[in-house]
């Protein structure tokens, strides 16, 4: 997040969309709602009649994958009607003619034919957007998971730019992190392509630094994302993988694809429990949990807090920094730690955005980052004054149809979400029982046009198929989604992921296009 | 600024801010029942009452703004005869069933009567008598120990936003309840708990696995580990074990927790944890040692990278691990295997 959570309160009118924020981030979510009950207007974009839908001041029930011509509609009706903020785009910005022209063709009523909206109520969105002193943006998933997802994050930044809602509490361009410490993860280079702190790995003075702190020779080409892993594993590029609290057998596209790469390469699982993963490994490891061992956690605001062990790990689970610090040694490297706080000392000398942050600091409240010495209080706002590269750069995206839509055979989308009662890939939800009572099995939402058709009563079982399998499932008749497009929660192992495509990525970051996925559906007789 | 007189030491406080926020800011404590800072005040339980020189009567001080020259007293005789008054009517519609309440040495109403020594009421009126409302997977409402506080209802309405639940009824039927009285598992509630977690008796209590009394428990505050709101939250743990847990407010969370991070902890716990290193052999995972699953793996790093170097290597850290934990795994990938082959799941 540019911003932060508390800022919420602050925002003038609030812009969410592709995140079913009271269900994914239901914390974030309450503090939401309080904020449009104390008086924030409300924008909620999402294929999906969401919960948030019923408090917005507009709704917009935009077909999957079309986000981008959405905000580019929203920036069009700005300029046309002047509400954009001239000194900001002056004086902070690069590419605003560039920008303004690629806007020219998406009228409102152009998009909202893509979109499937009223071309009226995007006016009302862009007015609500740009027409008051501070929006936020908030952002999830729905936004990031297309073939195009990288772009659709730039049109939100291009919309936050043009209007001047970026760098100033209330406002900002906000993805909500879906794990407890995706942001950490990110922050310590578990990208094949950065170092800690975004330090690229080909940048000569960033490997110099890392080789000079790591006492080794380093590579200077970047490596492989998750998706391009388990290609390399097919085109044996790749012969071995190490996963740690990962489930991709339910978490990743297309099951059967990464179940055989899975199964051929030589597979080193650590977690947990036995999970649908770790049963096709040839070494699983016992992992202690959050509540077994002493750390840190980044939250989705960049603020580094506390996790504090009160209990034992079972048997002869170790936390996992043990193990690969084990791992190292054995391997010739002799690096030792007594704790995890002399990482986090270590972390703390690579790592500039890192440097002000001690355990000791954050012993009452976390800090969030950039903290670059310890005399400073943390940063709550990004860019604020200017954007951190001088200029923000307003880039041009165009609205390119999923290659996923189109085929006769496959003619609905199927996009997918997590819902409140389970967690990613039921790991840890799944143990408990309540949990399970509320949310026992994957479902199908189909609308009743759609059912009515097809002779689907609800809760009667159904078959989806795409181009890399088909699945089995109840269908739950709802007109929470429209008649082309069914909705799939992936958190059940044989579901939504063994219809997703894995093989088109998003050419910049490598992201999925799990939330477009053309499907077929038929009533199961 | 504001200048008051409490209990006979001056207080400077900020134009709005109330008795009860003066008293809190010398370190004088008011006792409360239906008090949260997060609430627009409602005084409904009037346990915080003080007195107030040339007041015609006492004052709730959650609700009072401090004024200028105010000479405050909040333990005076007439202060703590009405709280015995006060105390002595909840009692006379609270049972007495504290030996066996499970909110024992936590109950803020059983916190006040032995603070004033209240044994029992005085008043022998009718008692109201509910069914406990167990509909809920994860909490049970039990009207009969509801002393009508308000407070669930308020953080329901006001903080979780959810409106679950409402005041029922009028006059001695007054309860709280749910629409047309069917039960939680048929209203809006998300199970979220952030009512419970305010109750101030046994009214709303968390359905446990395990016998424990709140003295007997260890309380340790850490982040939570679902999604990345990173809530900040109290494990209460018995005999090496988690049996509860508990919202704290930090800066993300503002004392609310959702439904996963507060009721669905059984994971930590659970018999099918792994507690062993596993080998395939001869296709089957095997338990070995330690010693044994770490040469495994050591083994075969070496010769991968003997024959097809280190690019044949290739790993998935965790957005589900700690900060330090990333670290490290990127640290042995690159520094010790000698590829940038790893990533995580932030594009799933």
């Amino acid at each position: 997040m540019t911003n932060s959570i508390a800022d919420i309160q602050q925002a003038d009118t609030i812009f969410v969309t592709g995140s079913n924020t009271t269900e994914s981030h239901p914390v974030i979510g309450a503090q939401l709602k309080r904020s449009v009950r104390n008086g924030s207007k409300l924008i909620v974009a999402d294929p999906r009649e969401i919960p948030l839908a019923a408090e917005a001041d507009v709704f917009l029930k935009i077909k999957p994958g079309t986000s981008i011509a959405l905000h580019n509609a929203m920036m069009n009706v700005i300029l046309e009607e002047k509400l954009q903020d001239e000194t900001y785009i002056r004086e902070n910005t690069d590419n605003f003619d560039e920008l303004a022209e690629s806007l020219k063709k998406y009228t409102p009523e152009y998009s909202a034919e893509i979109c499937g909206v009223d071309a009226d109520k995007i006016r009302e969105a862009a007015r609500l957007y740009a027409g008051v002193d501070k929006a936020a943006i908030l952002y999830c998933m729905g936004i990031t998971q297309h073939v195009n997802g990288t772009e659709t994050v730039m049109s939100l930044s291009n919309l936050a730019l043009i209007t001047g809602n970026i760098g100033k509490p209330g406002s900002g361009v906000n993805p909500l992190r879906g794990q407890n410490n995706v942001q950490g993860a990110c922050d310590m280079g578990a990208l094949p392509n950065v170092f800690t702190g975004y330090q690229p790995v080909g940048n000569p003075g960033a490997l110099e630094k890392f080789e000079k702190a790591w006492g080794v020779t380093l590579s200077d080409k970047a490596g492989l994302t998750v998706t391009e892993t388990f290609k390399a594993i097919e085109e044996d590029r790749v012969k071995m993988l190490y996963i740690f609290g990962e489930n991709p057998m339910i978490s990743d596209p297309d099951t059967h694809h990464a179940e055989h790469a899975l199964q051929k390469t030589f597979l080193v699982v650590q977690d947990l429990f036995l999970t649908e993963t770790a049963e096709l490994a040839d070494v699983v490891l016992p992992a202690a949990s959050f509540a077994e061992k002493d750390g840190t956690f980044v939250n989705t605001e960049r603020r580094v807090q506390r996790v504090r062990k009160a209990v034992k790990p079972p048997g002869e689970a170790k936390p996992d920094w043990v193990v690969f610090m084990d791992l190292m040694n054995r391997l010739g490297y002799e690096k030792k730690y007594n704790d995890a706080e002399e990482i986090f000392e270590e972390i703390r000398k690579v790592t500039p955005q890192y440097a002000g942050i001690t355990y000791d600091r954050i012993k009452g409240r976390g800090i969030q980052w950039p903290c670059p010495t310890t005399d400073h209080p943390g940063t709550p706002v990004l860019h604020i004054g200017k954007p951190a590269r001088g200029a923000g750069l307003l880039k041009p995206v165009e609205f390119v149809e999923s290659g996923e839509l189109g085929d006769e055979e496959y003619p609905l989308v199927m996009t997918t979400g997590r819902i409140l009662y389970q967690y990613h890939t039921r790991t840890m939800t799944g143990k408990t029982e309540g949990i399970n009572n509320m949310a026992p099995e994957v479902y199908v939402e189909v609308n009743p046009e759609l059912a009515a058709a097809k002779g689907i009563e609800d809760g009667a079982m159904v078959k989806i198929t795409s181009r890399r399998g088909f699945v089995t499932m109840k269908a739950k008749v709802t007109d929470r989604v429209e008649k082309g497009v069914l909705f799939v929660p992936f958190h059940w192992e044989s579901g939504a992921n063994v219809l997703t495509n894995g093989e088109v990525l998003d050419q910049y970051c490598k992201i999925p296009g799990l939330k477009v996925t053309g499907v077929n559906l038929e009533k199961m007789a | 600024m504001i200048t008051l007189k409490i209990n006979g030491f001056d207080v400077e406080v900020k134009e709005g801010a109330t008795i009860y926020h003066a008293a809190s800011s010398i370190g004088v404590k008011i006792p409360t029942l239906c008090y949260d800072e997060r609430l627009k005040p409602h005084g409904s339980c009037r346990i915080c009452v003080v007195e107030v020189e040339g007041a015609r009567s006492l004052m709730a001080s959650c609700s009072t703004p401090a004024a200028n020259g105010m000479v405050v007293h909040t333990e005076s005789e007439a202060v703590v005869t009405a709280r015995k008054e006060l105390l002595d009517l909840i009692l006379a519609n609270h049972p007495l069933d504290c030996l066996t309440c499970e909110k024992a040495g936590r109950c803020t109403l059983q916190d006040l009567c032995y603070q004033y020594d209240i044994e029992e009421s005085t008043f022998d009126g009718k008692r109201k008598s509910y069914e406990k409302d167990a509909s809920n997977e994860f909490y049970t409402a039990d009207q009969t120990k509801c002393i009508l506080c308000g407070k669930c209802v308020y953080v329901c309405s006001q903080v979780q936003n959810t409106d679950a639940i409402c005041f029922v009824d009028r006059g001695f039927e007054t309860h709280i309840g749910t629409p047309f009285d069917m039960g939680l598992s048929e209203s809006t509630c998300v199970s979220c708990g952030n009512c419970v977690a305010v109750c101030p008796v046994g009214a709303l209590m968390p359905k446990r696995k395990e016998k424990f009394r709140y003295w007997e428990v260890e309380k340790v505050k850490t982040t939570c580990s679902y999604c990345g709101v990173g809530c900040q939250m109290e494990l209460l743990v018995k005999d090496g074990k988690v049996v509860e847990v508990e919202p704290v407010k930090g800066h993300s969370n503002d004392g609310l927790l959702c439904v996963k991070g507060r009721f669905s902890y059984d994971f930590v716990n659970h018999p099918s944890r792994l507690k062993k290193p596993l080998v395939r052999k001869n296709g089957v995972l095997e338990e070995v040692t330690w010693d044994e699953a770490y040469e495994t793996i050591v083994d075969k790093i070496k010769e991968i990278k003997a024959a097809d170097g280190p690019d044949a290597i290739a790993a998935f850290s965790s957005a589900r691990g700690l900060t330090e934990e990333n670290y490290l795994m990127t640290k042995m990938m690159r520094a010790v295997i000698g590829t940038n082959n790893v990533d995580h799941c932030a594009r799933l």
